[in-house]
């Protein structure tokens, strides 16, 4: 008798957990399937040309080198703004703020930004950086209208307000997960506040600050809405880059008040404004290829690194 | 304070020697201290100042445009009669401004979305946390991190490529282009979401719950289902909120597969425009300083108030969670 009631209720129970089981690998395959069809009409499309040439024909052929530039200069400006920025506020919030209700606002509006949608981003960007920084720089200087416009610049600037939550939580979780045992070590060994976060507890923190660098960078990249008018543009013949001169010695530099273009937005502009449809689409899975290879190849070594990093946590 | 430590800090003091150094690391300590305070409140100056210039333009429509034109519109009808019209046309030569089609629009493609994802998110969850091998864990849940990398203009191209196709061809909805397959499309990136946090949440419920479980002979379905979902419910309920936020706020994905038409419509197979595209499809074309662009930054506020709520109340329930669960 009890044996019976036993194998009945243990029926159902596998049952539903069979549910969940098959409910989560068709997700798996679902979105396998996905990215084969992906790599199944973009791998052909592949070559060396496709990365390196630039567009021709009106888009319908040769390759995408200038979206690819345009991509790894605004995430690289992108970078350069919002690292430092984020690193050093988290610092300050971990390491020498007090919990205050000041703090707690921070923390709270950190956390309240990232899920603040990216096309408000890009209200701010036009709004902020390009009418009111821009235009008022154009004032100042009286440089007419060279930067109150869609440039390379504001859209990092942007991008940059845009990733630095993710920099910011990520190196806090960093700088929490140092034990409180190796700063009272080092005060111990008579150093200094900022000795101590120098040389004890930043070199721990570093695979976590890259891990969000990383991510950051993944999603500056992938991110399409914030930069719709912001500078992307349709096709460019030129790259972004401007030859720095500095007496007979030039060097190309990114020109920061261009307009550029840009992966992501190149891949949008195909599907839904090409002049031809069925002669981009190979080329618009070629490009899709090169975004998904990119952010998942980004994606994949934070992945490893965080991994690394909560191991080598777990040993300490 | 001890002997030796009270003789080391006399000797200091003596020697000038130490001394100097003393105060110049002083300074260097103190300076470096407000440099990183300074950084600290210029991220507080940037989420302020998103607020302020978010609002400021968007207050500016306010001065042409009524509270009330944002909602309706009122029009002599050809036979002198009155009539009200929900209507978005902002480009029109007599303009009307309503938001109503915009936010059905929203929600016709978010609702629906965050059904499909909680589904398929707490399952996912519950399938990481409970029933998966930990060694497969350790794989598997960074395989679902990776998902909810991919780009949402590549889930937007592959909706309207593939998806439009597939789903015409199954159900032959009025529009190809239309609320469902754009809400199949946001699901995508809101299952990541959900499923990590459902995990996050159901892990840090503690073991003991279903050792306890366990000790009383429940089986392992009878202690998820009564135990360790019920414990987590808040943390799983945070993540639904913070996932139909993202619903609301994703551009792409709509802009690309929901068809742009502004339809005040319950079906779901018809096409509909959502707050987000509107923005994203509009601002590029809109003359600067004109009523229908300060009437965009004014959907911006909307959208901006509606996901501050939304991830509010889900990080208060993430917050007393934490409490709860630390005994």
């Amino acid at each position: 008798m009890l044996e019976l009631r036993k194998k009945k209720k243990d029926f159902v129970g596998s049952l539903a957990i069979w549910f969940v089981r098959i409910m989560f690998f068709s997700l798996v395959l679902v979105l396998m399937l996905l990215l084969g069809k992906i790599v199944e009409q973009g791998i052909g499309t592949i070559s060396f040309e496709f990365i390196f040439d630039d567009p021709k024909n009106n888009m319908t052929e040769g390759g995408i080198f200038p979206a690819i530039f345009g991509t790894i200069a605004v995430t690289l400006i992108m970078i350069l703004m919002a690292v430092p920025l984020g690193v050093c506020s988290a610092i300050y919030l971990n390491e020498y703020a007090k919990d205050s209700f000041f703090t707690r606002i921070i923390r709270t509006s950190i956390n309240n930004l990232a899920g603040v949608p990216s096309i408000v981003f890009g209200l701010f960007g036009l709004g902020f950086f390009i009418l009111f920084i821009g235009r008022g720089m154009d004032e100042v200087l009286e440089t007419g209208l060279l930067f109150g416009q869609p440039a390379l610049i504001w859209a990092s600037a942007t991008l940059a307000v845009l990733v630095l939550p993710i920099v910011i939580v990520s190196t806090l979780e960093a700088l929490n997960s140092v034990p409180k045992s190796h700063r009272d070590a080092s005060y111990g060994l008579g150093a200094t506040k900022w000795q101590t976060i120098k040389s004890v507890v930043l070199p721990q923190a570093r695979p976590g600050i890259l891990t969000g660098t990383i991510l950051a960078i993944s999603r500056g990249a992938g991110e399409t809405a914030p930069i719709l008018f912001l500078g992307a543009a349709f096709f460019l013949p030129n790259l972004p880059v401007t030859d720095l001169c500095i007496g007979d010695y030039c060097i190309p530099m990114i020109n920061p008040a261009k307009q550029f273009m840009y992966l992501a937005y190149h891949i949008f502009i195909l599907a839904t404004q090409s002049s031809n449809p069925t002669k981009t689409l190979p080329i618009q899975y070629g490009s899709t290829l090169v975004l998904i290879g990119l952010t998942f190849l980004l994606n994949i070594t934070a992945i490893i690194f965080r991994y690394r990093f909560r191991k080598s946590l777990g040993r300490l | 304070m001890i002997e030796q430590e009270k003789e080391f800090y006399s000797k200091s003091k003596d020697s000038k020697y130490g001394k100097r150094i003393k105060k110049f690391t002083r300074t260097k300590e103190s300076l470096i201290k407000i440099f990183f305070t300074i950084n600290g409140v210029a991220a507080l100056i940037f989420i302020i100042l998103i607020f302020i210039f978010l609002f400021k333009e968007g207050f500016k429509s306010l001065e042409h445009i009524g509270l009330l034109d944002f909602l309706y519109t009122t029009r002599a009808g050809a036979d002198g009669s009155t009539q009200t019209v929900f209507e978005w046309y902002p480009t029109s030569t007599e303009p009307r401004y309503s938001l109503i089609p915009l936010i059905l629009g929203t929600l016709l493609t978010a609702i629906p979305a965050t059904i499909i994802s909680t589904i398929f998110g707490v399952a996912a969850g519950i399938y990481l946390s409970e029933v998966a091998n930990p060694k497969w864990k350790e794989f598997l849940k960074p395989l679902i991190e990776l998902f909810a990398g991919i780009p949402t203009v590549v889930l937007g191209f592959i909706m309207l490529v593939i998806g439009a196709s597939f789903f015409n061809d199954l159900l032959n909805p009025a529009n190809r282009l239309n609320a469902f397959v754009a809400a199949i499309g946001l699901s995508f990136v809101i299952i990541p979401v959900i499923a990590s946090l459902t995990e996050d949440a159901l892990h840090s419920i503690p073991n003991d719950l279903r050792m306890a479980s366990y000790g009383l002979g429940a089986t392992k379905w009878q202690t998820i289902s009564r135990v360790i979902l019920p414990a987590a419910f808040s943390g799983v309920s945070a993540s639904v909120i913070l996932g139909f936020g993202r619903a609301i706020g994703e551009t792409m994905i709509v802009l690309m597969a929901a068809g742009n038409a502004a339809n005040i419509t319950a079906n779901i197979f018809l096409s509909v425009r959502t707050m987000t595209a509107t923005i994203a499809a509009e601002m590029g074309e809109v003359s600067q300083g004109s009523d229908h662009y300060y009437s965009l930054f004014f959907i911006g506020i909307v959208l901006f108030t509606i996901t501050f709520i939304l991830n509010l109340i889900a990080e208060m329930i993430i917050n007393k969670m934490r409490k709860k669960n630390t005994f």
